[in-house]
């Protein structure tokens, strides 16, 4: 692999997590299977190109691309939540609508950036690091990210979301009102996820409707990996993980282009991601069911019981 | 106080599957009473408890609390008044929030949640662990553990100090000792009394053990296809044997009791 390839895959991979980060909120933290990620990827894109070019601040358009983001992901919720939609079919109807609202946004298929100012252009000027000065401004993004996630689950209002997704009726009888935590978390996810729809709009120079095909299973992956890496007991393990698994999944994309073995080619990535998540989750699993053995059966069994009575 | 006023419930109206599982239900409940309930599967016992929680809306009568009507507050709201310990013990906690985690989120019930640290202060924590030092079951140590790590019956002690952690008026137990072993399930009884004595509680148990029933509180209700079918104050239910009160309840369904786990226990 080339060193070009490489910096490529670092920068991806970091690009990458936010992805993952959206993926853990709503698939992990909420139990909220989230399939807007797929429209709201391109959304930020779209919005952050649409602002580029209209010439807003290039910092500016992206965090337009994130307000973006939390509308589309409160739309979903709404669905969910106030209309009772279940969670996968409202994720589907907003991403299918947001592929005609991205085009509305852009006013065509795709929008071109190489005559605006990024905020990678933006960045080099600040400090200039050559081949990596990308990567330093989306590693920023990302860490900021992580530790804004990390910050966030440990406060009141975190702790609430992280009852109301895993067990919503103890939630209840503590007084949360689990829809609106619902509401909440997912426009913080969809949030991560547009942010990294508009960096990567602004790292390739272009926005294109087409760009969010296949998010989704690009975060699961990340987000599957790094559990299957790092474990996911605690939160900040898990966002660590996210970062991690989605460094891993990039450079193990890269390295099967460039090594050319099997004669795998770029119109084969999908596949190949389809097939890395599947081995992941099997062997998660597998993981999993040993460390349950190993514990000795379910947590309340009578030996252990003894020990309160 | 709690006053149920001629609440009715069905499910599933107008199909096939329709079942009344309340009818027509009064029931008064005094200040730091403690009221058992007893009866076979499908009684509407448990229907009973969640119509108090809130979590199923009657679709006739009101729930009153302090005289105040509550019937259309949801559950979240009643959580400020209510605290409710469930059967089954991972439904009580969260498994991967720590001992004080899920703690905390019951010490901001009724509380505006915020973006301050959830744990709070040094000395907030200290209360949280003193709180769980008063179930003298060796938890104050494993403070930081996850819930998941700990046995069926500590983690229902830690439920009902989570039900309990704030002032409230009703507890709700539903056969919380149902799914331990029995010395798990003899030591969160005995907690449960406790507390609901000390605080002066109103409670209402639902419990699957004539024994418990008759021992524990001062009033033990039976119910039957929805109703209320046997009330028994403490002097009266201070004379009774386990026997007597499955003769009685067979006398009050017209059939004998059929339900083996309701007579034996």
């Amino acid at each position: 692999m080339s060193l070009f390839a490489f910096a490529g895959a670092i920068e991806s991979g970091l690009l990458f997590s936010l992805v993952a980060l959206g993926v853990f909120l709503s698939f992990r933290v909420l139990d909220f299977p989230d399939l807007t990620v797929d429209g709201s990827f391109p959304l930020g894109a779209a919005v952050a190109a649409a602002a580029l070019a209209s010439g807003i601040d290039p910092f500016l358009a992206t965090g337009l691309a994130i307000l973006a983001g939390w509308a589309a992901g409160l739309v979903t919720a709404t669905l969910n939540v106030r209309f009772g939609i279940m969670n996968l079919l409202s994720g589907i109807l907003t991403m299918v609508a947001l592929f005609s609202i991205n085009l509305r946004i852009m006013g065509g298929p795709n929008v071109p950036l190489y005559n605006v100012d990024t905020v990678f252009d933006v960045a080099e000027s600040w400090i200039d690091l050559g081949l990596w000065t990308n990567t330093l401004l989306i590693a920023v993004f990302a860490i900021g990210a992580k530790l804004l996630t990390d910050w966030f689950l440990k406060t009141e209002i975190g702790l609430a979301l992280r009852a109301s997704g895993e067990n919503p009726a103890m939630a209840e009888a503590q007084g949360i009102a689990v829809g609106r935590m619902r509401l909440v978390g997912m426009a913080m996810s969809n949030g991560f996820v547009a942010l990294a729809g508009a960096l990567f709009a602004q790292l390739q120079g272009v926005a294109d409707v087409s760009m969010g095909i296949g998010t989704i299973v690009t975060g699961l992956a990340a987000l599957i990996i790094g559990e299957a890496v790092l474990g996911r007991r605690m939160v900040f393990v898990a966002t660590l993980g996210c970062i991690v698994g989605a460094l891993i999944y990039r450079l193990f994309i890269a390295l099967s282009l460039s090594a050319g073995w099997i004669g795998i080619q770029p119109q084969d990535l999908n596949l190949v991601t389809a097939i890395v998540v599947a081995i992941a989750v099997i062997l998660s699993k597998g993981r999993a069911q040993r460390s349950r053995r190993k514990a000795g059966g379910a947590p309340n069994t009578a030996p252990a019981a003894k020990k309160a009575g | 106080m709690l006053k149920l006023d001629d609440i009715s419930v069905t499910f599933n109206a107008g199909t096939p599957t329709e079942v009344r599982a309340l009818t027509g239900i009064d029931l008064h409940i005094h200040d730091g009473e403690f009221v058992t309930v007893i009866g076979s599967n499908g009684a509407g016992k448990s229907t009973l408890l969640s119509v108090v929680v809130g979590t199923v809306k009657p679709e006739r009568g009101s729930v009153y609390l302090d005289g105040e009507a509550v019937t259309a507050w949801p559950p979240a709201k009643r959580a400020m008044h209510v605290g409710r310990v469930f059967q089954e013990p991972r439904l009580g906690t969260c498994s991967s929030l720590s001992i004080e985690e899920n703690l905390a989120l019951a010490a901001a019930r009724g509380k505006n949640r915020t973006l301050k640290g959830a744990l709070g202060s040094r000395s907030n924590r200290q209360w949280l662990a003193d709180q769980v030092a008063k179930l003298e079951i060796g938890l104050e140590d494993r403070m930081t553990q996850p819930v998941g790590t700990l046995s069926g019956g500590q983690r229902q002690a830690i439920s009902l100090l989570m039900a309990t952690l704030l002032p409230m008026k009703i507890l709700v137990l539903d056969e919380h000792t149902a799914a331990l072993d029995p010395g798990a399930a003899a030591k969160v009884l005995a907690l449960s009394t406790e507390i609901a004595e000390t605080r002066k509680l109103t409670t209402l148990m639902v419990t699957h053990s004539m024994r418990d029933a008759l021992a524990v509180g001062h009033r033990t209700i039976m119910m039957d296809s929805g109703r209320i079918v046997l009330d028994f104050t403490e002097e009266e239910r201070a004379k009774l044997t386990v026997q007597d009160l499955s003769n009685l309840f067979g006398k009050a369904i017209g059939k004998q009791i059929d339900d083996d786990k309701l007579m034996l226990a």
